[in-house]
Formats: C-alpha cells, structure tokens, sequence
C-alpha cells in the first residue's frame, strides 16, 4: 500500500510542479501579456472587468496583490474549471474549444500509436527469435526512418500520395462538403479517410523504435537459463516464442507504449500543422500565431494532465506485471 | 577443443583487445582502450566527421547564401549545383551555413545536457542520502513535463531568438532522461568492491568519484551525448519548421521553413527541400550507427559477431587419424 501512495505522492508533486510552471513562465517573460490580450479581445467584442480580472490571474499583472495571492487565486481559478476565453476562437471559452478539438487528437494519434506498437513488438519479436534472418537485417533500415525528420517524411508522403497520384486528400479531418458529423456511416467512412495517411505516417516513422527494442530485449532474454530449461521439456517452439521468452521481453515496451500514449496529446502539433488536422495541436499553434495566451496554458494543462496520468497508470500497471518491482517499491 | 596454444598465442593482439574501461589492461601501463572497429562505427564515424568538415570548410568556399538574384528558383545548374531558392539564392550557399547551425545548436545542446545530466544524475546518486532523493525528483518531476509543448510555450514568449536561446531551451527540457539513466548507472557502480575498498582506504569523494567511476560511465556518457545531439537537431527542426526556431539564422530547420513558405514541394522545388531534409535524415543515421557501436560495447551480447569470429581464431577440424602436431591440445 505504502508503494502506491508514494507513487501517488510523486505524481502530485509533478503535477503542482507543472501549474506552478504554468503560473511562473508568463510572468517571467518580457512585455506585458494581459494587455496584449484584454486589447485583442477588446477588437471582438466587450471585455467586462470581471474577464480582465480573471486573465489577470491567469497571466499576472495584478501587482497590487503579493505572488502568493496571485498563485492562491489561481490555484482557485483552475480548480472551479475556469480557464478563460479564447482569443483565435472568440467568444469561445477555452474549455468549449479543447472539448472539441481533443477526440479529433486523441482518436488519431492514439489509433497509430496502438497500430504502431502491435505491429513493430509483434515483427519485432520475430526478428529476436531468428537473429540473423532478413527480418532482423530489416531493422537497421526502419531505424533509419526514425532519425528521418517526421515532417519533412510527413511532406513527402503527403505530396507523392496527395498531389502526385491522388490518392488521399491533402487536408482536412474529414469531408465538410458531403458529410455531416454525427454517427452515421458517410462520416465516419470520410474520418477514416482523411486519417489513413497521417496514420501511415505516423506508424511508418515509430514502428523501427518499436521493433528496434523488443528485438534487443528478446536477444537478452534467450539466453536465459528458464528458455533452455522449456526447450529441454520439449516444448512447442511458437509456445516459448510467444510465453516464455516475449512475456519477459515485452514489459520495459509496455512501459514505454504507456508513457508514449501521454505524448498523443503532445506530440500531435507537427502532424497536424502538416495535414491541416483539427486536433488539439492546430489549436495550440493558432494560438501560439495570434498570442492567445489562455488558450495556450490551457492546452498545456491539459497535455501535462494526460502525460502524467499516464505515467502513473504505467508505474501502477508495471507492478501488477512485473512482481519484481514490489518487492523494491 | 582442439585450439592450438600457438594460435591463440598469434591471434591475441594486445592492441585490439577490448578490456572494460575499469580495469588497466596488462602490462601495467594505463593505455586508453579503444572501442573495436566494426563496419557500423566506421560508416558512421567517417559521416559524421564529413558533415562536420563540410560545416566548418563549407562555407568559406560557397556564395553569398543571402545573395537575392532576380532569377528565381531554378533547377540545379552549373552556376548553382543545388539550385536556388524562390528569391534567387543559393541553395548549396544555405546549405553549408544551414550545417554550421544546426551542428552548433548539436554541439551546444550536447556538451549542456552532459553538464546538467552528470551533475544531477552521478553526483546525486554518489552523494545518497537526502541530495540523492531531491536530484531524484527533480529529474523524474522534469521528465515527466511535456517535452516539446513546453518548449513551444517558451518560445512564443520571445520573439526573435537567436541559436543559443534555442539551444539553451532544448536543453533545459531534455536533460531529464540522462539523468535518469546515469543515476540508474552510478547507484550500481558505487556499490561495486574496488570503489568501497577506494573509500574504505581513505580516497577523497572527488578522486573516487573521478577515478574509480567515471572511466565506467564513459561509454554511457558517449551514448547520452550522441543521443542528446540527435534530440537536439530533430528538436530544432521541428521547432523551426512550425516557426518557433531561430528564423533569423541558416540551420536546417530554418531552410525547411523557408522551403515550406516558399511552397518548395508544390511547385517541384525538390532541390530545395529535399537537401536539408535528407541531410537531417543522413546525419541522424549516422549518429545512430555511432549509437548501436556505443550499445555494443556496453552490452556484449547484442554483438552480431561472436569473440571467436572477430578475432579470428580457428579451429582445427576433429579427423578420423590421430593428430600428428605435437603441440596440439587434446580437448
């Protein structure tokens, strides 16, 4: 019990570190936000004091009250669920514009991410168990795609796929000239559409992490005493593959698909500024383009949120897997 | 096993044999032990190094790379080997200045994430005790904060930023895995015979520090280090690319924006964005290479060739007759 109250513990440290973070930087930096954005939202529409007051405690300029005062309120402001009006999308409030943006992120980047983790641990595990084979020879050449810059491979593929031989769209989440949002089978046919090439690319430049290091833990554990003693009692070749030898080499992979299913909120912006895709990322860089402070903290709030609550579903899940850890928690 | 002994004497060469760096070779004399030439390493190395001449020489002897001419973007030609960008200039020009700033934002990144990660991952974990538990949770809490995010919200902050504001941001948010990892290291390291003998004698923590368990983490360092560089140079592409980098400077990143502005792709401008792109691609796999021979080392058992096979010792063939040789060995 006491090992996951620690981790609880830590994980709460983390998060107040990240609001403390997102109170500090916009204070520390030059120029004077608040301003900055009370005019901007002046030019769409009335800033009533009440508005001012709240961006006041988001992005600091309140100096009549002390630091501590400031971070209290703020630490009031966020916990009632008020994170402020958005500027790119005005008169939307920030909370209004990450609800709709995040399952576009979500449904994407997690559907590759899950795609991308079957296929290279499952190849992966392959080329473990007969080193030497092509296969194994295959993974140097998905390394290299790795150290490929997303982007530009994402750019590529989408100018040989979108203009080139037009097989997939150029932009977009789905058809907004046909179709119309709602569970019926036109739309969700047209997001899955629009999703395969990003999915592609996506899958495409992770698999060869993936592949790169279950095939090293496989190479590790076979030369285990306990794969010797299941060959020597005569068992099926796929079962020790599968059983004996993957079970052991799968768990730091487990770990790290935990830890990158955190980053699919994170690490979305540069797929979707390359295909136009309306997740959390565009929105992030609207707003980074038109200075909508509020906006932009509010995002990272919510990627911290998604990471770290990730981090502590793998340090939970990785001691129900893996007993080991118990014992030294 | 029927080995000669004078075969292996023959085989066995002093100068390649690969000792693990704690340990002083025989003979007595400190000699710095070199890590085995495999083909990886030596592709890699010899990429590398090619990239890194061509950054430094480069671009003393190309054109004025901010040089506009009224031509336009043309295709590679005798005037222009890679072509020219939609203003005129010379796309080969960037291209040697883009490699001198994207390989000292590599550089600088590198030589700070070592800095900090040393310092918050092995000094910590030698320390123990209450240092070793704040270091701890100050790298762990650092790890866990979202990377590129933050260092998007940092940048949007200020709006001209020059190599080394980038650099120093791309840092400051990637040291936190070394660090990890280093510690993870050291903690198994301290508690190894030589290094309680060495404290145990009445060694100085520094001088233990330095000679008895830093010569271990080398190869890891060097992996941390080349790993921090490819971080660093993806990291700034990707920044630059979405316009957060350093615009003002020539690196690859920065090329790929002005590229992507320029709409390179869409009117078949490849001379244009593919270059910096695959030059990106190249160096990073390069690294990589240099990386995987780094994980050799440390790790024998991921070596593609076994002992025998490298060093070429031979086994006589088992006949049916009774070996003549006197001096073989009978297995």
């Amino acid at each position: 019990m006491t090992f996951v109250a620690r981790k609880l513990g830590f994980y709460v440290v983390a998060l107040w570190a990240a609001l403390t973070l997102n109170f500090l930087i916009p204070r520390l930096m030059p120029g004077n936000p608040v301003d900055q954005l009370v005019s901007k939202l002046a030019q769409k529409g009335q800033v009533t004091p009440a508005t001012r007051h709240a961006i006041e405690l988001l992005l600091g300029a309140d100096t009549s009250s002390p630091l501590w005062q400031q971070y209290v309120d703020y630490l009031r402001q966020l916990a009632q669920g008020d994170l402020g009006v958005s500027v790119s999308y005005f008169p939307a409030p920030v909370t209004q514009v990450i609800s709709q943006t995040l399952p576009w992120t979500v449904g994407l980047i997690g559907l590759s991410t899950i795609i991308s983790f079957v296929l290279g641990v499952g190849l992966g595990t392959l080329a473990g168990w007969r080193r030497g084979s092509w296969l194994d020879n295959l993974i140097p050449v998905t390394t290299m795609f790795q150290s490929v810059p997303y982007f530009w491979l994402a750019l590529v593929l989408l100018y040989v796929f979108g203009s080139m031989w037009q097989v997939f769209p150029l932009n977009g989440g789905y058809d907004v000239y046909t179709t119309s949002p709602g569970w019926n089978a036109p739309f969700i046919g047209s997001v899955i559409y629009y999703g395969t090439l990003p999915a592609l690319t996506i899958v495409l430049s992770s698999i060869g992490g993936w592949m790169l290091g279950i095939r090293n833990m496989m190479v590790s554990t076979l030369s285990e005493d306990f794969i010797v003693t299941a060959e020597a009692k005569g068992l099926r070749r796929g079962r020790i593959m599968r059983t004996y030898a993957a079970r052991n080499a799968v768990l730091p992979s487990i770990a790290g698909f935990a830890i990158s299913l955190g980053f699919v909120v994170g690490g979305s912006i540069v797929t979707e500024a390359v295909f136009s895709y309306p997740g959390v990322g565009s929105a992030l860089l609207s707003a980074v383009n038109s200075s909508d402070y509020a906006l932009m903290q509010g995002i990272f709030l919510v990627i911290t949120l998604s990471v770290l609550g990730a981090n502590l579903l793998v340090d939970l899940l990785y001691s129900v897997i893996d007993p080991r850890t118990r014992a030294r928690g | 096993m029927s080995i000669t002994s004078s075969e292996i004497v023959g085989s066995v060469d002093t100068a390649s044999v690969d000792v693990p760096a704690g340990a002083p070779p025989g003979g007595g004399r400190r000699r710095v032990p070199l890590p085995p030439l495999t083909p990886k390493l030596v592709v890699g190395l010899s990429i590398v190094v090619a990239f890194v001449l061509f950054g430094l020489l480069g671009p003393l002897v190309v054109q004025d790379p901010s040089a506009v001419d009224s031509i336009g973007m043309t295709a590679p030609s005798a005037d222009h080997l890679l072509g020219t960008t939609q203003t005129g200039q010379d796309v080969l020009a960037q291209l040697a200045y883009a490699t001198r700033g994207s390989l000292l934002i590599g550089a600088i990144v590198g030589v700070l994430t070592l800095v900090l990660s040393a310092f918050f991952g092995v000094v910590g974990a030698y320390a123990g005790g209450l240092t070793d538990e704040a270091f701890s949770l100050l790298s762990n809490v650092m790890l866990v904060i979202p990377g590129l995010p933050l260092v998007i919200v940092i940048s949007s902050y200020v709006q001209d930023k020059s190599v080394l504001l980038v650099a120093l941001v791309l840092a400051v948010t990637g040291w936190a895995g070394s660090a990890r990892v280093l510690r993870g290291f050291t903690l198994s390291v301290r508690g190894r015979d030589y290094v309680l003998a060495a404290r145990v004698a009445g060694e100085r923590p520094w001088r233990v520090l330095v000679v008895e368990i830093l010569p271990n983490l080398i190869p890891l360092l060097a992996s941390q280090v080349v790993m921090a560089v490819i971080f660093a140079i993806l990291g700034e592409a990707g920044l630059s690319f979405l316009g957060l980098g350093a615009t003002g400077s020539f690196t690859w990143g920065t090329m790929l924006y002005y590229a992507q502005n320029g709409l390179a792709l869409r009117l078949g401008a490849w001379w244009w964005f593919v270059p910096p792109g695959l030059a990106i691609a190249v160096f990073g796999a390069a690294l990589s290479l240099v990386n995987y021979s780094i994980d050799e080392i440390i790790n024998p058992k991921l070596r593609s060739q076994t002992r025998a096979e490298r060093k070429g010792w031979r086994r006589r063939a088992r006949t049916a007759t009774v070996a003549t040789d006197p001096t073989e060995v009978a297995a």
